[in-house]
């Protein structure tokens, strides 16, 4: 296999990792409707702690990408 | 303008070639921005001020806001001890939040989205703090790889992991806003791309998704410069109160 195919299939493969990604962001806000509906005055307190875990388990989806980047047009 | 390529528009321009000594310190386009940030920063927090009423104006009541909300920030996430730390946080929040915001301007240039600069904070922060944990707390700093309660025959595991762990912290931290920035801008780049080719009849569907990419953008550039302000606030914690 030559290197070019490879890397194209090197950064196919890198996408994989968007399906933690999904499942983990979907799991912060289920839990966060969750919680709000049995208490609902809590909800905006614990907003904040929401959206940082988003932002922290999107970054995992971003690092695929520069995986995926890095593969395609470094190596 | 003709853009071909959708990362063309991340190349840096000089605008005033300058060279010190052999070293390249052109004014750039980066230059440029960064000092229209800073700018920014300065006049709105200046003027807003000027009255200084009781009763607050209403840019004066969006200066106190944001300071009020990094000063909640780290009396929530590091205690007193960071008070003193208060300026840096904010400058890193606003310098962050501004060129985030300014890169949204059709036609300008996002700063953060070059992994350089964003490494350069990452970097400024991850070694003050760790040169503050060791003012702090001496040796006793590297009690931050053993986490309470781990049983002894996994110790050996867990500091090693919890040490590389520690190390990735600039890397996660600079990678996380770079990438969010260049992917969303490459994003609408792309799909622009797609508006002019796809013309009149069929062009409004991809100019719909870029109207909506634009809105997620502007909560994704004022998230990522909470998200980099509060962790910096996390990991100046850890350095204070190394017992987790």
């Amino acid at each position: 296999m030559d290197a070019a195919a490879a890397k194209l299939i090197g950064a196919g493969l890198a996408t994989i990792a968007l399906a933690g990604v999904g499942v983990g962001i979907g799991q912060i806000f289920g839990s966060f409707v969750s919680g709000a509906l049995r208490n609902p005055a809590a909800a905006p307190k614990v907003f904040g702690n929401v959206l940082l875990g988003f932002a922290l388990t999107e970054a995992v989806a971003l690092y695929a990408l520069v995986i995926a980047m890095l593969l395609l047009f470094v190596f | 303008m003709e853009h071909h390529n959708p990362l063309e528009q991340f190349a840096i321009q000089r605008i005033v070639p300058l060279h010190i000594g052999g070293i390249d310190v052109s004014i750039t386009n980066s230059t440029v921005f960064m000092v229209l940030a800073i700018a920014l920063i300065t006049l709105f927090l200046t003027l807003s001020m000027r009255s200084g009423s009781l009763v607050p104006t209403r840019w004066q009541s969006m200066a106190e806001l944001s300071y009020e909300f990094i000063g909640n920030m780290i009396r929530e996430n590091v205690g007193n001890d960071g008070r003193r730390y208060f300026p840096f946080i904010f400058s890193l929040f606003m310098f962050v939040l501004f060129c985030n915001l300014l890169g949204l301007i059709p036609y300008s240039f996002t700063v953060t989205s070059h992994i350089i600069v964003t490494f350069a904070l990452a970097a400024v922060v991850f070694v003050g703090v760790t040169i503050i944990g060791f003012i702090r707390n001496g040796a006793g700093f590297l009690r931050l790889f053993v986490p309470s309660g781990v049983p002894v025959f996994l110790l050996p595991l867990i500091v090693v992991i919890e040490f590389l762990s520690y190390l990735t912290r600039p890397i996660s931290l600079s990678v996380r806003l770079f990438a969010n920035m260049m992917a969303g801008h490459t994003v609408l780049a792309v799909f622009g791309g797609f508006v002019v080719g796809l013309g009149i009849l069929a062009g409004w569907m991809p100019l719909a998704f870029i109207v909506a990419m634009i809105g997620l953008e502007f909560i994704i550039a004022i998230l990522q410069a909470y998200v980099f302000a509060i962790l910096t606030c996390i990991y100046l914690n850890d350095a204070f109160h190394v017992h987790h």
